[in-house]
């Protein structure tokens, strides 16, 4: 087999014995890499109907397809657990040097089961696999952690995924972080927690071998210098945040907990702004020519000394929506969350939710009281030491902290069964994943996009908003084609995410980043890679199937129609200011949404899947046990 | 901090332009042993504190300290390119050439356990593989008029200040 190893490592953490599964050539063609592969792995090897907290949860790790090779941004790999927010699967992306560390080790995949009583961190040494203690690494940061190690073996090609304090604190949105890229959300660091593993460490020292190289390294040359052209110039010279003034003009940037979806000073927390006066330097991710992490520095003033890469998500979650005009804060905040280990995301949201409670009176100063205050904070929007201090008190499970890092659907239904109040109404989640960046009052496909998203609310997964935010479609309101584009949106991103390629490469292969540009385009690497003999159906099916295991997961974990809601604000409370003022997606339009959306999956009324469609899909075995 | 001591061309990096993808990596290792893996690349990008970024590979040094220090005379540098030849057959893997190196472009190839250096793929008419590839024209094969050249240039940037009226033309 080219391109594959076609072994997954399977590691016991319990009884610290490993085995190695064997899968057949045809089995990766269906499952491929990434996502796909990962979910495939926990659908095989979770006991249903647990909690993720529980043993039984397993890790499941997924190379890419084109990890290691020159194929560019192909360094990518998939993680999938059980998800704690969400009780459903999460499924996580990271672009890194550890997958490439993992493919030249020898392993397609990587599953981790059960826990151990004592910290541990697992080193895989080409084929053998150690299990160290891990106590002498405990309290240290994501990067300090990654670095000690490193230093430790003396090999600078040691690659880690860790957790920091936030994952030692079973903060439940805590992620896994690799050479300061993240698989950010949904909440591994604390799975990664309840196994008492603080770091999974890998040495490759073989080559990767594919089956046509002279063609390969053709095709990625190409795609390598186009990638250099307009297509990407948003990403290279501003990075995502660029886009932040953009939705600031359309009324759909997150403001103050999504009360409204206009920013007073957008212009002080733009891309714009950071390049100017932050930016140190771009960095690539790994086997990336793009290079669009603006790596910011806080020069000035009492968070002096932060640096980290800002992206567009992240920074609305702890500017706008916060309602903090000041980028220093915003770099603090940020830095804070990867350095600790936590989804900058749902940490923003989850603090704008703690920002609002306070503002309407559910939560009173003395609730915020902390070792650095002890009388407590006045937590209005806008108050960035108050928010720096809260996330750190997030990190460190500290006072009301430790409620906040349940995340906004645990936090808002504590809240309001101890004090009767009514912090759902803006406790801003869907299926227990924080919001993105986004507001989908007034982009109607991206509102049913989110409300069925499998990992819950997440812009990655679907990419509806664009053809909202493009004025391809009329995005204050609804009509029978959005069902059909929600669900091509979400397949066409399922591609990349389980070659997995990063979709700012989308226009490199042709100029044009629809199926007929980049599919022809994909399927000649993925056959350059293994000597398959893919096409533009095989490519497209890629997509197709990878989301539909991943609602099978779901739907054997209890998902009934019931769960494709959305954020109650969004359905109740209209923007009154800026051009989306007005705007709500009613129940009656939701349950439309929905219906169009199953109708263009051909699933059931009540969203569930037709057998035949999963034995069409090769995946008899799933429609045995889920579909209808 | 080491300084070159090169009066031939060698595979210079920009750390400005570097944004540290290794592509470099891939390809250095698939010109020399038809795989792609960093371990057998000649160049190794380098990154420390995040945004530390460049690559390091031979510098063909006067004098070169691996050459000197080669026990077994396995080491030569040719006179009219600069670039080390490593004779396999007396190449033992003792890994001395490694140690003398300030830049640490000397590695020992996990495969065959022999040292292995940049040619600067002098057999092939592209020239170096890395050069061609580097996606953000960070790489370059620079003869020392070139580096002088460079550096002049460097001090007149970061000493005169660009005029104002062709900043801003009215």
């Amino acid at each position: 087999m080219y391109g594959y190893s076609g072994k997954i490592l399977h590691i016991d953490l319990k009884t610290r014995k490993t085995w190695v599964e064997e899968k057949p050539e045809d089995w990766y063609k269906l499952w491929i890499g990434g996502v796909s592969m990962a979910t495939r792995l926990c659908w095989e090897n979770i006991v249903p109907g647990r909690d993720a907290y529980e043993e039984t949860n397993p890790i499941c790790i997924a190379n890419g397809i084109f990890t290691g090779t020159p194929v560019p941004v192909g360094g990518k790999f998939g993680l999938a657990s059980k998800s704690p927010l969400t009780g459903m699967i999460g499924d996580s992306l990271s672009g890194s040097w550890f997958s490439i560390a993992l493919k030249r080790a020898g392993w397609d995949g990587v599953v981790l089961h059960n826990k151990n009583e004592r910290w541990t961190h697992v080193f895989i040494d080409d084929d053998r696999v150690q299990f160290l203690d891990a106590t002498w690494l405990l309290g240290k940061n994501t990067y300090e952690t990654e670095e000690a190690i490193r230093e430790k073996f003396g090999d600078d090609q040691i690659r880690s995924c860790t957790i920091g304090p936030a994952g030692e604190h079973m903060v439940r949105y805590a992620n896994v972080t690799n050479d300061g890229r993240q698989a950010g959300r949904t909440g591994h660091g604390a799975v990664w927690h309840t196994k008492k593993l603080k770091a999974l460490s890998v040495r490759g020292t073989h080559g990767v071998r594919v089956f046509d190289p002279k063609k390969l390294n053709e095709l990625s040359f190409k795609i390598s210098e186009s990638s250099q052209g307009k297509d990407t110039e948003k990403y290279r010279i501003y990075g995502t945040a660029t886009g932040l003034l953009n939705t600031n003009k359309m009324g759909v940037l997150p403001t103050r907990n999504y009360q409204e979806g206009v920013f007073e000073y957008a212009n002080l927390i733009s891309g714009e702004y950071l390049d100017e006066h932050h930016k140190v330097k771009v960095i690539a991710c790994a086997q990336c020519p793009i290079a669009c992490e603006q790596m910011s520095i806080v020069k000035t003033g009492e968070y002096s000394g932060a640096m980290t890469g800002i992206e567009y998500e992240s920074l609305q979650a702890v500017s706008s929506n916060l309602g903090i005009s000041d980028m220093r804060a915003c770099i603090k905040l940020v830095d804070l969350s990867d350095r600790s280990g936590m989804d900058s995301m749902s940490m923003g949201v989850s603090i704008s939710f703690a920002m609002e409670s306070y503002e309407r009176g559910v939560l009173k100063k003395e609730d915020f009281a902390c070792k650095k205050y002890p009388d407590g904070m006045e937590m209005n929007f806008g108050n960035a030491d108050a928010a720096v201090t809260l996330a750190e008190m997030i990190r460190d499970r500290e006072g009301i902290g430790s409620l906040l890092a349940e995340g906004t659907r645990i936090a808002s239904r504590t809240i309001d069964l101890e004090r009767g109040s009514e912090t759902y109404k803006w406790a801003m989640n869907v299926k227990g994943l924080e919001c993105p960046g986004y507001d989908a009052r007034s982009l109607k496909t991206f509102s049913v996009g989110l409300a069925v998203g499998t990992r819950g609310g997440c812009h990655n997964r679907s990419a509806a908003y664009d053809p909202d935010m493009k004025g391809e479609t009329n995005r204050f309101t609804v009509d029978e084609t959005r069902g059909r584009i929600a669900a091509e949106s979400e397949e066409y991103a399922a591609v990349y995410d389980t070659l997995p390629l990063c979709k700012f490469i989308r226009r490199c292969f042709t100029g044009k980043a629809d199926r007929s540009g980049a599919w022809p385009a994909i399927a000649e690497l993925i056959n350059a890679t293994t000597g398959w003999n893919f096409g533009y159906d095989e490519v497209d099916e890629i997509g197709v199937r990878a989301h539909e295991i991943k609602k099978a997961f779901n739907i054997r974990e209890g998902w009934t129609t019931k769960d494709d809601d959305l954020p109650y604000r969004w359905k109740h409370d209209p923007f009154t200011i800026g051009p989306s003022a007005g705007v709500v997606v009613s129940e009656e339009e939701l349950a439309y949404l929905k219906k169009l959306y199953y109708e263009a999956k051909g699933w059931r009324e009540d969203g569930m899947i037709p057998k035949e469609k999963l034995i069409r899909l090769g995946m008899p075995d799933v429609a045995e046990q889920i579909g209808v | 901090m080491a300084t070159s001591t090169s009066k031939h061309a060698y595979v210079d990096c920009d750390p400005v332009k570097c944004v540290g993808c290794q592509l470099c990596e891939y390809v250095c290792s698939f010109a020399k042993t038809g795989e792609y893996n960093s371990y057998r690349s000649r160049i190794r990008t380098v990154r420390v504190d995040e945004v530390l970024i460049t690559a390091i590979t031979c510098r063909t040094c006067e004098n070169a300290p691996c050459v000197v220090v080669c026990p077994r005379d396995a080491l030569n540098q040719d006179p009219l390119t600069g670039i080390i030849h490593i004779d396999t057959s007396r190449c033992d893997g003792c890994a001395w050439c490694v140690e003398a190196c300030d830049f640490g472009a000397i590695t020992i190839n996990p495969v065959t356990r022999l040292a292995e250096i940049c040619d600067q793929c002098e057999t092939l008419e592209e020239g170096p593989q890395c050069v061609l590839w580097c996606p953000k024209k960070a790489l370059e094969l620079t003869t020392p008029d070139q580096r002088a050249q460079k550096s002049r240039q460097d001090l007149v940037k970061q000493s005169l200040e660009f005029p104002q009226k062709a900043k801003d033309p009215q």
